[in-house]
Formats: structure tokens, C-alpha cells, sequence
């Protein structure tokens, strides 16, 4: 394996790993549910995606094969993420989470 | 019976075709069988999910499009980051986005960028499909919520779709 490529891997798994922190750290520090909601779907987007990307280089430096099942794994998160985020969202706003008092607006009533 | 054995929608089945080749371990007769199996089966079942045709006016867009909320991503990432880790309390801010937008799918792709995007979760849109209920992490003002959304992602989304 080429210089060159354990950098860019070492340098890709620590900016995921540490994306992934701060999106937990994010879940324990923010005030409301709907503001933590941020924590998972985003940071860890971020986080995910660079450790993915850490794969695909070391296997094909490896020379074993490109791959592609990583950046499926990354399309299919990307596409599910939001959904999961939307639902969470609706069932918070059904039950009625409270909200922090500095929240502009309101959500409205289902 | 004829119908029970067409595809419907034949770029749908050709997506999951190719989906399932690139998952198998190496090309097969057997994974061909699974991927003509699944290309059948899958837009069969969902069918009444799809609302309508998807009416694609220039798909050619795409690509950018894709490229331009990949690096939002990446760089509103950071925003997030900095933001949680600095001691200032976040100002969240219901916002609501009334759509431009009318077709299912546009609007679909549209809610789901928003989420992606650091500092913004779509939550619900209204039921007759002209109001879209975002809730920002942190931001000065509605309009600027508002205004972010409309340029960045949909007036591309309207050129390609309508």
C-alpha cells in the first residue's frame, strides 16, 4: 500500500470518528428533542460517509476489488436517513414534545 | 394476466437489476435469475406507493444537483459541529416553507435534501401539499431559512421537474 493511501485512510477514519463523537456528544449537550434530532442524521451523515470512503481506499490498494458494496452502503444510508428523521419528527409532533422556550414558532397540530 | 407480468416501471426495475449485480459477490447465472426475480417482484408490490408517472424534464441536471448537496453536506457538517461544540445556545426556529413545487416526487426529493443538509429537518408537510414544516437548528430568522432553501435547491429542482 502506497503512502500516500494509508494518509488519506488515517486521515478520512479520524474525521469520521471524530464526526461521529461530536454527533453523540451533540445528542447528550443539545436542549429539545427536536434539536437532537439533528445529532444522528447529520453529524453522523458526515461521519459514516468519510469512514465508508477510508473502505473503498484500503481495498483497492489492497487490489482486491473496487468497492462498490461501501458506496451502496453510503447511497442506501443517504437515501434512508431523512425518512428516519421525518418519522421521528411526525412522532414527536403527534405526542406533543415540549419545546426549549427560545424555540421561534410552533410546530402545528396534527 | 399480461399485466401481473410486466414491468411497470422499467427504469425502477433496471436500478434494482444493476443494484443487485453490483451487491452479488461476481456476476452468476444465479444472481441473474435473483436480479430478474427482484426486478419484477419489488415494483410489483410497491406499485400503489407510486402516485403518478414521474415527469422528468431534464434528468441531465442531476448530477450537479447531487454534486451541489454533497458539498453542502460536507461543508454545513462543520457549521453543525462547530455549533455543538461551542458553549452558545442554538436558536431553533420552526419554519414554514410554502412549496413551489407540486409534483410528489420533486416535493419527496426536496423534504429528503433538506434533512440531509445540516441545520434543517423537514417534519411534516401539509395536506394539501403547499406548506412544508422545516425545523432549523439554529438561524437568525424565518426568511432566511426560506430564502437558503428556495435559491440552493428549489429552483433547481423546479427547472428539472416543471
Amino acid at each position: 500500500m502506497s503512502l500516500f493511501a494509508e494518509y488519506a485512510i488515517c486521515f478520512l477514519l479520524l474525521l469520521g470518528g471524530a464526526f461521529t463523537l461530536i454527533g453523540a456528544i451533540g445528542l447528550a449537550r443539545l436542549p429539545d428533542f427536536f434539536t437532537r434530532l439533528h445529532g444522528p442524521t447529520k453529524a453522523t451523515t458526515l461521519g459514516v460517509g468519510a469512514i465508508m470512503l477510508s473502505s473503498v481506499i484500503y481495498f483497492t490498494s489492497q487490489g482486491e476489488s473496487i468497492g462498490i458494496s461501501e458506496i451502496l452502503i453510503t447511497v442506501f444510508l443517504f437515501m434512508t436517513a431523512p425518512v428516519s428523521a421525518n418519522i421521528l419528527a411526525k412522532a414527536a409532533m403527534h405526542i406533543g414534545v415540549k419545546t426549549t422556550e427560545n424555540t421561534e414558532g410552533q410546530p402545528w397540530e396534527q | 394476466m399480461l399485466d401481473r407480468l410486466s414491468f411497470p416501471q422499467p427504469w425502477l426495475s433496471l436500478i434494482l437489476f444493476i443494484t443487485w449485480q453490483l451487491l452479488s459477490e461476481g456476476i452468476s447465472g444465479g444472481s441473474l435469475v435473483m436480479g430478474i426475480v427482484l426486478a419484477w417482484a419489488i415494483p410489483q408490490i410497491t406499485h400503489g406507493f407510486w402516485p403518478e408517472r414521474p415527469a422528468f424534464i431534464s434528468p441531465w441536471r442531476m448530477p450537479a444537483y447531487l454534486l451541489r448537496v454533497l458539498m453542502d453536506i460536507v461543508v454545513a457538517s462543520f457549521h453543525v459541529a462547530r455549533l455543538i461544540l461551542s458553549p452558545r445556545k442554538p436558536r431553533p426556529v420552526f419554519v414554514c416553507y410554502p412549496l413551489e413545487l407540486e409534483h410528489p416526487l420533486a416535493i419527496s426529493i426536496l423534504a429528503s435534501t433538506i434533512s440531509l443538509t445540516p441545520g434543517t429537518v423537514s417534519a411534516d408537510i401539509s395536506d394539501d401539499q403547499k406548506l412544508l414544516l422545516v425545523h432549523a437548528l439554529d438561524a437568525e430568522s424565518d426568511q432566511e431559512v426560506i430564502d437558503a432553501i428556495r435559491t440552493r435547491y428549489e429552483k433547481p429542482l423546479l427547472e428539472m421537474f416543471q
